[in-house]
């Protein structure tokens, strides 16, 4: 018996090792059922998949690239969070000291070109949901969280646009956020809204209408950066895990990868 | 500067017209799908590359307006390439493997992915793709990363509005539709649509067949409806919005400058006005509602009376399949829709502005 192979039974016959691992190696049936059903990673899989349900040319793995782009995006994120200050100040020129003076200066390329792609991945996904009719019974429900996602996803992108507080940033933020001035009944210029008055003074005006709920204001400025800041780095990422953790667990209780019944 | 290229300017100049690349996508669907036996085989999709390839490397060439290039070269739009090729490379092996599996269900053989029993453990078989996915998909955001800067432009200045404003790419489609329609419709009214028709589909389409396998066949309107959706309606849009748009979101087909004093001389006009002055040789109604009248109605018969009519002869089988709470969910969708294209030929052809037009209270349609 080589020395290596005495090490690796010292190791894996440890108590630590023992605690950690409850089972051998993955190489028969039973082990490689364990490792997924005693993982809390890998038992959002089934123990069994469909054959032909794994190959790429069905699946195209887009909704593991997704989620997989999601874990990128997280952890670059919080990276970026270091060295980013959400304030009018300081928000530019934390990004360009970012490029000029933290060393492997990569980590803002990932984090954007991660969520293009991420926002390309996600569609992917849908389309492939949508050609092989897995949005079908039983699996309708996952469809209408797999759609939030989806939204999620864009308005994730969307939040984070403003952050580097460039002219770029700033322009598409305000067309994109011009629109909510027209939501019927809630913007200052929707359908609807001139209705809504207490004696004769309106309700919805450019101060307290949907726009002004996104930004914090009546035109992108410091109040808007914050809530971006905010909305981007938590509150949608939050609420993105959640909906994933429910995504992948319905996947499990519904059958697994879709397949001809 | 035109007079030189003389017939093939005129030439680009027709092709490349909102219309034309609108109505001529659609047409080429059309065509794809109703012809797929043979377009979809991989030579003709291998032809179909090289040649979508040519004229996009050509599109994003013949922009001579400085502007203009820079926007076709933007690192931020390169996604737009990738979404692109990736989008209708698997639109069309979706579409291969539904004709694959069509002709297999007609000649009495399996499904490809048929053979449901023949289950593989989780580990190895699937964790070892992912793995594998997952390595060569870090490769290739590294090397993404280190071979395109994200952009940085100068910091962001109230009083200095860039002309053309674009939103974020994915966006794009939609600022597209602002071209047609008053922000409530394009920004509020149809991305909510889109959410909440998305969510209802799988309560909607009440077909059983195709459940879990490629075809077209058992569900032809389905995936029509879907590819028309997706990939003319967003991705064709959010193309023509990036290359083709310049200044003010006026029209610019490649090889003529981003002018952003070119002037877009458009007379609009409301069906008020067609009605009540060229119909009828008089002057509007001052009352709103009366002055409105024949766009009202028009909406009327479109949302109901046609759905009422569809239901009784092209969808009479659809109408018993759903039931009436269905298919009237499913008619709101599909005929707003459906609205979407129709104004937009409206637009070009009689330069129709509003059916209705409340400017009073923001209500036009």
């Amino acid at each position: 018996m080589s020395i290596m192979n005495r090490v690796g039974d010292w190791i894996t016959g440890s108590q630590i090792w023992g605690s950690i691992f409850r089972h051998g190696a993955p190489k028969d049936r039973r082990t490689r059922a364990m490792v997924v059903l005693t993982n809390v990673f890998l038992h959002l899989h089934p123990v069994a998949v469909r054959k032909s349900g794994i190959k790429l040319s069905f699946t195209w793995c887009m909704g593991g690239l997704t989620f997989f782009l999601f874990l990128v995006e997280t952890i670059s994120g919080v990276l970026l969070m270091f060295y980013y200050r959400p304030v009018v100040e300081y928000a530019y020129t934390d990004i360009q000291g970012l490029r000029a003076h933290v060393t492997l200066g990569l980590l803002r390329e990932i984090h954007r070109w991660g969520a293009h792609a991420m926002v390309i991945a996600i569609w992917l996904h849908m389309m492939r949901v949508f050609l092989t009719g897995s949005y079908k019974p039983p699996r309708e429900f996952n469809w209408g969280v797999g759609v939030i996602l989806l939204v999620l996803t864009l308005l994730l992108s969307f939040t984070g646009y403003l952050l580097p507080w460039d002219q770029l940033a700033m322009w598409a933020i305000t067309v994109g956020s011009n629109m909510a001035r027209a939501t019927p009944v809630l913007g200052n210029e929707g359908p609807g809204a001139a209705f809504l008055t207490i004696g004769g003074a309106p309700i919805i005006h450019a101060g307290s209408d949907a726009r002004f709920g996104l930004l914090a204001g009546t035109f992108v400025g410091e109040n808007a950066l914050l809530r971006f800041y905010v909305l981007h780095c938590v509150a949608i990422p939050l609420a993105v895990s959640v909906l994933i953790a429910v995504h992948f667990w319905r996947i499990r209780k519904d059958g697994g990868i879709s397949g001809p019944l | 500067m035109l007079a030189e290229s003389g017939s093939m300017q005129g030439l680009i100049d027709l092709i490349f017209s909102p219309s034309v690349i609108f109505l001529g996508s659609s047409a080429i669907l059309a065509a794809y799908l109703t012809f797929r036996r043979a377009l979809a085989r991989p030579t003709a999709a291998v032809f179909a590359f090289f040649i979508f390839t040519a004229i996009y490397i050509w599109l994003c060439t013949a922009i001579k307006d400085h502007d203009g290039r820079l926007i076709a070269l933007f690192p931020d739009n390169f996604p737009i390439t990738l979404m692109l090729y990736s989008t209708f490379s698997l639109a069309w092996l979706g579409l291969w493997k539904a004709v694959q599996n069509d002709d297999r269900v007609a000649r009495g053989e399996p499904l490809i992915e048929a053979g449901a029993d023949d289950k593989v453990f989780t580990w190895p078989d699937l964790v070892y793709t992912e793995l594998i996915c997952m390595v060569v998909a870090t490769a290739a955001i590294t090397v993404w990363a280190i071979v395109l800067k994200a952009p940085l432009e100068p910091p962001a200045n109230p009083m200095d509005i860039p002309n053309p404003s674009k939103a974020p790419w994915y966006f794009l489609g939609l600022q597209e539709l602002l071209v047609y329609f008053d922000p409530w419709i394009a920004g509020v009214l149809l991305p909510g649509f889109i959410i909440v028709g998305l969510i209802a589909v799988p309560y909607i389409d009440k077909n059983p067949k195709g459940n879990g396998y490629y075809t077209f066949s058992e569900r032809p309107l389905a995936i029509s409806l879907f590819y028309f959706g997706f990939l003319i309606m967003w991705v064709v849009l959010i193309m023509l919005g990036t290359f083709l748009r310049g200044p003010n979101w006026n029209f610019f087909a490649p090889g003529h400058q981003w002018d952003p004093h070119q002037s877009a001389a458009l007379l609009n006009i409301n069906v008020s006005d067609i009605f009540w002055i060229k119909l009828l040789g008089g002057g509007l109604p001052s009352n709103f509602v009366i002055r409105e009248m024949p766009g009202i109605v028009l909406l009327a018969v479109y949302f109901i009376l046609i759905p009422v009519a569809l239901a009784r002869t092209l969808f009479a089988r659809l109408f018993r399949q759903m039931g009436f709470v269905r298919y009237a969910i499913f008619m709101v969708l599909f005929m707003t829709t459906a609205l979407v294209p129709i104004k937009m030929i409206f637009r070009w052809t009689i330069n129709l502005k509003y059916i209705v037009g409340i400017t009073e209270y923001f209500f036009n349609v």
